[in-house]
């Protein structure tokens, strides 16, 4: 049975991060819930959607996160329980409405769960999105562990109805992409009716009272925070060092603590309420502390507020401020130095040793030591790629073969999605640029104005399906409406793949599963005015020859690339009933002059090269049988056999 | 309750994206679970899903629940998906006494295969660690994941080897029902299969010594 529909309190279930994190909107009896998909975030509106059915709410993929929390808000503004989900990245897309809504709360709990990724796991920042709350003056709660995760989602509702203001519950990878037991509360089904009622306003105007009650109602949250169960200290009452520390910081330093043997010499402060900081709680716990080490992730976010609340505290009475480590020190360092990066229980326990001025144990890493030396080879490295059969590299290389045709050394302008590995090997290092989704367009945008200023280069913007519903839209009508030019190659896939294949407006269904009506690319482009082509990368010469016509144009037009994503295809219908393979009688290999043009050339992970044989060869282990290939041996030494189906 | 023989017991498995590498971790974690032990997985995925390296932390304790990452040089057992990521992960993460599990079929990496880098002879890679540890075994799971019906069914061939080996203290059911918690219809029915080749190829084996 899943374990998100059973109603059995006390019972133990391994659940992920993201589970747990819904499970606690579940038990807080949560009515309507929006995301964006985003790594480490999608599972969460994942779940949601999956048993939304079985609980009678309401759960949506929206087209980008402002509009998932703006969703969120309207079902808050009638009373009921919203919550919104998304990545670090989202919560800059949705930061305008963050601050305005601070303003102005709302009667119904509302949650914004974020789910950051320290060290760029999955993403292309480690954005510390803490530093939201503090800038919107919305209380921050810090899961350490899957239970609180679930526990303090709960919590965030009551929290948010009871100050009448959004609450922020920030998550990392560690604990969204991790499994853990949890043990479930009890269901809850709150019955309420969506209203707004007669003189129900919500407006930020004017902006200064309403920021005064707005401070009112955090110095209310901090007050509630002093008494809070999530915030707690261990360990002895005369600490040589006090560990102060929220989120995944807590389990590295209470491992590298048992692993050292310091559990009775050194204290835990464990934080998991952030903004506001319980202020009193703190500074009794800190009285006897001789020295402080802080560890978080990845900004010294709470090292900086500690500091602040010790100096004010210390400014005007005789007390004292103890010996300060963590990242400003430089104490606390991973692998790229202070401040950057996540933490793991390596990193903590050094920091814990030099906070104390001791060694780190020898013994660590022994076999590492014994092994080094011994390995006498190059351990070649392991890049992203794309999936074999995937219709991106098909688009890269009609991309790439069009721009040398054209010959001005025309720009690859990337933009977020699976896309972005264009800029590594498998798309041939082509991508130019990539930061945030639609960024693509408004640079091609900025960049098609350029010729005033002797920029030559035609200039291809490349983002994806769900991307162009996101964010790329505003930029589109920025080109057309001042005229810029470049050509916008939409690679449709028919789903946002990297995230896990949710679906979006232009897949014709919803989050649970219904029918929806399917936004069609072109036809926006076409009311746009914007000339748009669809073609199927895999035509490979077709497809190179219409985005050569397009690029000598001079104008602003679409090209939708269409093809599906390797992996849902295989999802959906398994792979196709034929063989690819090498005909080792045709391939001559090295004699052949194309210097193992298949292998070396088109970067699929299946096409191997047989040392023994001297021949080229695919490896079926990983071949999606796609069949691509075949077209680009110029000895014609790939074939493909249909099999008869069964 | 399973007795642990070691607390906590760390196990990590090693590979690349694509081959079911959290699925394992799920069936070892849940067959865990069903014995009262406490579980704890940590998962490296999202860009590793696209042919990167990609590692699960799988930490068992009967006490108070762990943390999802296991120290450096602290990891008991290595389930291993490919040569060079057991090797790679064997290093950083492997205790002095680590027993490691590995299907020696190499996935090679797209610079190897473009001629930029070169991938040393899996004889090679085994036996700098064959050298240094007390056990390493081999599983020729992409064969006999081939043979249970799905090449993508290696990953439990190599969950089915570990249950035999006897490295955790798991019971063979409990795999078995974690496994039928977790799949339904065909997907489970080879994954079954696939389990039992694992466990079967390795029960001939004895590794206590």
């Amino acid at each position: 049975m899943d374990p998100l529909l059973l109603d059995e309190p006390g019972r133990k279930v391994l659940l992920m991060g993201n589970e747990a994190i819904a499970r606690g909107a579940l038990e807080a009896g949560v009515h309507y819930c929006s995301a964006y998909p985003g790594s480490p975030s999608s599972e969460i509106l994942g779940t949601l959607s999956r048993v939304a059915p079985h609980f009678g709410i309401y759960a949506e993929w929206s087209s980008n996160e402002k509009v998932a929390l703006e969703g969120a808000c309207g079902a808050s503004f009638t009373g009921l329980r919203a919550m919104a989900s998304m990545k670090q990245n989202g919560v800059s897309v949705a930061a305008d409405l963050l601050t305005a809504m601070s303003l102005t709360g709302s009667p119904g709990g509302l949650v914004l769960v974020v789910c950051d990724d320290p060290g760029g796991i999955s993403s292309t920042n480690e954005v510390d999105t803490r530093h939201y709350a503090r800038l919107a003056d919305v209380p921050l709660l810090e899961p350490a562990t899957f239970q609180e995760a679930k526990d303090m989602v709960r919590w965030a509702f009551e929290l948010s109805e009871e100050l009448h203001l959004l609450c922020m519950v920030r998550s990392v990878t560690r604990i969204s992409h991790a499994r853990g037991v949890v043990e479930l509360g009890r269901l809850q089904r709150i019955q309420r009716r969506a209203r707004m009622g007669p003189g129900e306003r919500y407006a930020s105007l004017p902006p200064c009272p309403k920021h005064e009650e707005l401070k009112e109602k955090l110095r209310k949250a901090r007050a509630l925070f002093e008494r809070s169960p999530f915030n707690t200290f261990t360990g002895p009452q005369r600490p040589d060092l006090v560990v102060v520390t929220c989120g995944t910081g807590w389990w590295y330093a209470t491992e590298a603590l048992r692993i050292l043997g310091l559990e009775d010499r050194v204290g835990v402060l464990k934080l998991g309420t952030t903004w506001p900081l319980p202020e009193a709680f703190i500074l009794r716990h800190l009285e006897a502390a001789p020295s402080v080490l802080v560890i978080e992730e990845p900004d010294p976010f709470l090292e900086s507020n500690l500091k602040a609340i010790l100096v004010q505290e210390t400014a005007h009475t005789e007390g004292r401020v103890p010996r300060f480590f963590g990242k400003a020190s430089g104490t606390v360092q991973g692998p790229y130095g202070s401040g950057v990066g996540e933490m793991n229980p390596d990193i903590v326990l050094e920091a814990i040793c030099r906070s104390l001025n001791r060694e780190v144990p020898k013994a660590r890493q022994a076999l590492k030591k014994q092994i080094q030396s011994e390995i006498d080879f190059a351990l070649p490295k392991r890049e992203v790629a794309f999936c074999p059969g995937c219709p991106h590299r098909a688009s890269y290389w009609v991309m790439k073969n069009a721009l040398r045709l054209d010959g001005r050394d025309g720009l690859l302008i990337g933009d977020i999605g699976c896309y972005s590995l264009g800029f590594g090997r498998t798309g041939y290092s082509m991508s130019r640029t990539m930061h945030c989704m639609g960024s693509a367009i408004g640079f091609s945008s900025g960049m098609g104005k350029l010729e005033r200023f002797g920029l030559t280069q035609p200039r291809i913007a490349v983002v994806g399906d769900s991307t162009f519903f996101h964010a790329c839209l505003p930029g589109l009508v920025n080109a057309r409406y001042n005229s810029s030019a470049f050509v916008c190659v939409v690679l449709d896939n028919s789903a946002t793949a990297m995230t896990g294949f949710q679906p979006h407006p232009g897949t014709g269904r919803t989050a649970l599963g219904e029918a929806a009506p399917k936004l069609s690319i072109e036809s926006l482009c076409q009311a746009m005015g914007i000339p748009v082509q669809v073609m199927d990368p895999f035509q490979l010469q077709a497809a190179t020859a219409l985005l050569y016509r397009t690029l000598q144009t001079e104008e602003l037009q679409v090209l939708v690339f269409r093809h599906k994503c390797a992996l849902l295809q295989s999802r959906e219908e398994g792979l196709p009933a034929r063989r690819v393979f090498v005909d080792a009688d045709r391939c001559i290999g090295e004699q052949c002059g194309c210097n193992r043009f298949c292998s070396s050339a088109f970067g699929c992970p299946a096409l191997i090269w047989d040392a023994k044989g001297g021949h080229a060869s695919i490896d079926e282990v990983v071949c999606s049988r796609c069949g691509l290939c075949a077209d680009l041996c110029p000895g014609k030494a790939i074939r493909i056999l249909e099999e008869e189906p069964a | 309750m399973s007795a642990l023989r070691k607390d906590p017991l760390n196990l990590i498995i090693a590979g690349v994206g694509g081959q079911g590498n959290i699925t394992a971790s799920q069936v070892i974690a849940q067959a865990a679970l069903l014995e009262g032990l406490l579980p704890t997985i940590g998962e490296t995925y999202g860009v590793s899903q696209r042919g990167g390296s990609v590692m699960s932390h799988v930490r068992l304790t009967a006490g108070t629940a762990l943390g999802p990452l296991i120290p450096k040089g602290e990891a008991d057992i290595l389930l291993g998906f490919e040569p060079l990521e057991s090797l790679q992960v064997a290093v950083e993460f492997g205790r002095p006494d680590i027993r490691v599990l590995c299907n020696p079929r190499p996935i090679y990496p797209i610079g190897v295969l473009a001629g930029d880098d070169h991938y040393p002879a899996v004889e090679k890679i085994l036996e700098v660690l064959r050298r240094h540890i007390p056990y390493l075994g081999m599983v020729a799971a992409t064969e006999l994941a081939q043979q249970a019906g799905d090449i993508r069914s290696m990953n439990l061939v190599m969950v089915g080897a570990l249950a035999a080996s006897g490295l955790l203290p798991m019971k063979r059911g409990s795999y078995e029902e974690a496994l039928s918690s977790l799949f339904q219809g065909p997907v489970l029915e080879v994954n079954r299969s696939a389990f039992e080749k694992g466990f079967l190829a390795f029960s001939a084996r004895d590794l206590s010594n």
